[in-house]
């Protein structure tokens, strides 16, 4: 082929550019939204509760993505030092999505559970006075400041119009479930429990009293001690129909 | 678009005026009714920016007194270049100080504004698109106005793309240290500033476009394809990547449209084609334009830089899911990726092969003159870590690489020894063209600067190296019982020494670009040099060359 017409025309060297650099993505990209086993089908999964929200809003401002993974790869050593590899249908309602590409610091994606919350109050608080090698920086800020969650319902909203499956009910009561998240015992929080199966009720940054309003480590120490924590393993047959 | 200066009122005043009307109210609503601090602050920086740049338009209107302007633009390519350099020691400063939080903990202060989550963004942007996007934006509207022979169109565009993209850096770093981010790694920056740089980057594809269309050249030059591919495709990557939908219009917080798995590959299809047509194609330009014309030499095969040229752009694109090795990622995908990974080694080594043989009869050059050394050893380091990235993109390989220091110590070799050098080598190619100098203030800071600079790669690149590989093997260590070997933080403790290694690496690399900005600050005020008899024909602006006409590279 004569190569000077698109030497000697801007626009048809601009277009041939177009189309061969669109090609790749159209074939990699497209598929991921049509094809059904790209997401496996499982039980347990759920949108996160207004508190699980509100401190997933702030790993990521933290930028907590930039040290850790939450993607544990299907290789022997992950799974023995993390658990069970990570699912597409774990992040399905991941705006944006969390996987991370460094692990300065280890996984987080099955981090819920793992250790109590008295030691994450105390990790983030001063890192190395639980692990005096980490060389992860301190949050002693995120305890002494009170969440803010005056938007959460419109965060949740703007998350629906996206796909995410919160109803309407949820959305309402949003502000209330925040609260009610970190009051064991009350009506609000055995209504928020029925919204979200498996959400955890109880003070999480280890602060007492009936009146305290919930601060940023309530938040966070919420998000990471559901991470990981929804997908019934037991129910799940990996190799089953619909999968990748 | 036209060029100005005929007696009407002029078409582009009232555009440019209109614009800076149009974006002071939208910064003025921002900066009162901001959902949040950030918004407020940004809102009040579009206002400044936008109400200075209405001042300045109105202050300068465009008259008939004004001959037809018939020469080069260079006004902006100079604040650019400028720019770049001063963008380039900010961003390296970051970089040195978050790679000593690794070494040293207690640097991050413990405060919301100085951990290492917020400050690493403001490190990657900072030498991503304020140092190598201004690296670029000099370059391309330099070079595509000589070898079009043709001036940038318009009057006010050229200089709303360049002050347009810095007031996006300024809005972007500053939000990073706010906490407004989107947590997509290389496109952080908020819905709002995404807009905004989608407009400055339109109007900087108008403006090529438009030099390209009224050049008196027959030919397009192949620097100049390569430029447009990046500017192009940016455009694609940057709109679909940061598709989301915003809380509130008054607030900077949003969501991405895409989740989980579907929001991942989009990221890495940007996320490498970042690197791919920001970081290569377009310092492919660089190198299709700077070492033929420093080395008074011809492009060594013209068929090689159309297979080249092709074949890269169409390959780099499909390369994104070797990022996504063993995730979730179906894996029809990653094998793809991989495979596309390895067929990319071939194009850039094309390239590569382009750019050394160009200094075919003249490799004495590399002894005589630091600034084509600059350039030459840039175009060794691309063929070194095109060599590594596809070897990377193995899944077995990427098993063990991936998330370890290693990815940072091959995206280093192709940031520090690629991307940097051949910006330095531009910039001291085009500082003394830029403001008719005879020659650079000094020749001999060139070569303190390469030396360190060289230095500070190799402890950096090794270092992390070991970091990489050490980490990658002792996660994946069984001991005799079959247990594994290493709790986590015992293979973080294994890095301390690698991690000052690095930052002392990253230490002389500062201190050479510091170098720089001395050398370019002299020059620039216009101080006799030095060692003008030890500099080259070519290191003169074209105009002061001795007995020669300026003639375009092709």
């Amino acid at each position: 082929m004569n190569h000077a017409i698109f030497e000697k025309n801007s626009l048809i060297l601009l277009i041939a550019t177009l189309i061969v650099v669109s090609i790749g993505g159209i074939v990699e990209i497209a598929p991921l939204f049509m094809i059904q086993s790209t997401i496996e089908k499982v039980e347990g999964m759920r949108p996160y509760s207004p508190l699980e929200l509100a401190g997933r809003d702030i790993y990521v401002r933290e930028g907590c993505y930039n040290c850790h993974s939450q993607m544990i790869r299907s290789l022997r050593d992950e799974i023995e030092r993390y658990g069970h590899y990570s699912l597409a249908a774990e992040s399905m309602y991941d705006h944006p999505f969390q996987w991370g590409s460094k692990r300065t610091g280890p996984d987080l994606a099955r981090v819920g559970g793992k250790y109590s919350d008295a030691w994450h109050v105390e990790h983030m608080r001063d890192p190395r006075s639980v692990v005096p090698a980490s060389i992860m920086p301190g949050y002693p800020f995120l305890e002494k400041t009170p969440l803010n969650f005056d938007n959460i319902a419109a965060r949740m909203k703007t998350l629906k119009e996206i796909g995410v499956p919160y109803t309407d009910e949820m959305i309402a009561d949003a502000k209330g479930d925040v609260v009610a998240q970190i009051s064991p015992d009350t009506d609000g929080a055995k209504q928020l429990v029925k919204r979200y199966p498996k959400a955890q009720v109880r003070r999480f940054d280890g602060r007492t009293g009936d009146d305290v309003p919930p601060s940023e480590l309530d938040a966070v120490v919420a998000y990471l001690q559901m991470l990981g924590t929804l997908v019934d393993f037991t129910k799940f047959d990996a190799s089953g129909p619909n999968l990748r | 678009m036209e060029d100005t200066a005929d007696g009407r009122p002029s078409i582009n005043d009232m555009l440019a005026l209109g614009s800076a009307l149009l974006f002071s109210i939208i910064g003025l609503i921002l900066a009162v009714s901001g959902a949040d601090v950030g918004m407020q602050l940004h809102g009040l920086f579009l206002l400044v920016a936008s109400a200075a740049a209405g001042i300045y338009v109105v202050s300068h209107p465009t008259n008939g007194h004004r001959k037809k302007a018939d020469c080069y633009f260079d006004g902006p390519v100079r604040v650019a270049t400028l720019a770049c350099v001063f963008w380039g020691v900010v961003g390296f400063l970051v970089g040195e100080i978050i790679a000593w939080q690794l070494a040293f903990p207690a640097l991050n202060f413990d405060l919301p504004w100085t951990n290492f989550g917020r400050l690493r963004p403001v490190h990657t942007s900072a030498v991503i698109f304020a140092f190598g996007g201004n690296a670029l934006l000099a370059t391309s509207l330099y070079v595509v106005q000589r070898t079009c022979r043709a001036r940038l169109p318009g009057r006010w565009a050229p200089w709303f793309v360049v002050w347009g993209y810095q007031l996006f850096i300024v809005i972007a770093a500053s939000g990073y240290v706010l906490g407004i981010t989107q947590s997509k790694e290389y496109a952080e920056p908020e819905w709002y500033a995404d807009i905004w740089l989608t407009i400055v980057w339109v109007t900087y594809l108008l403006i090529f476009l438009g030099t390209l269309r009224k050049r008196e050249e027959p030919h397009i030059y192949v620097a100049n394809w390569f430029y447009l591919a990046f500017i192009v495709t940016i455009a694609m990557l940057h709109v679909v990547n940061n598709l989301s939908l915003p809380v509130s219009l008054l607030g900077s917080e949003s969501y991405p449209l895409f989740p989980g798995v579907q929001g991942a590959m989009t990221q890495w299809w940007y996320g490498h084609n970042a690197v791919g047509f920001l970081l290569t194609a377009g310092f492919l330009g660089i190198m299709y334009y700077f070492i033929p014309k420093r080395a008074e030499r011809p492009i060594y095969s013209y068929r090689l830089s159309i297979v080249h040229f092709w074949s890269l752009i169409f390959l780099y694109i499909w390369a994104g899911p070797h990022h996504l090795h063993y995730t979730a990622l179906p894996e029809w995908a990653q094998t793809l990726g991989m495979t596309f990974s390895i067929m990319l080694w071939m194009p850039s080594w094309g390239g590569m092969i382009n750019g050394l043989m160009t200094l075919s009869g003249a490799w004495d050059r590399l002894r005589t003159d630091a600034v084509i050394r600059l350039l030459v050893v840039s175009v060794a380091f691309y063929g070194m870590s095109t060599f590594e990235g596809p070897l990377m993109s193995i899944k077995a390989v990427n098993s063990l690489s991936h998330y370890t220091d290693w990815t940072i110590g091959h995206v280093h070799s192709g940031a520090l020894g690629w991307v940097g050098m051949i910006s330095f080598g531009a910039v001291y190619c085009m500082v003394p063209w830029l403001w008719k100098r005879e020659g650079l203030y000094s020749m001999r800071l060139v070569e303190w600067h390469f030396w360190l600079a060289m230095i500070g790669i190799v402890l950096y690149i090794t270092s992390m190296w070991v970091a990489g590989i050490t980490q990658g093997l002792m996660w994946r260590a069984y001991d005799h019982l079959g247990f594994l070997k290493y709790s986590f933080i015992e293979t973080v403790e294994a890095l301390h020494w690698p991690y000052v290694i690095r930052a002392t690496g990253g230490f002389l690399f500062l201190l050479g670009g510091l170098i720089m900005v001395y050398n370019v600050w002299r020059t620039v005020r216009g101080d006799q040099p030095v060692d003008l008899k030890d500099q080259p024909r070519g290191a003169a602006a074209p105009e002061l060359r001795p007995g020669a006409v300026a003639v375009p590279a092709e």
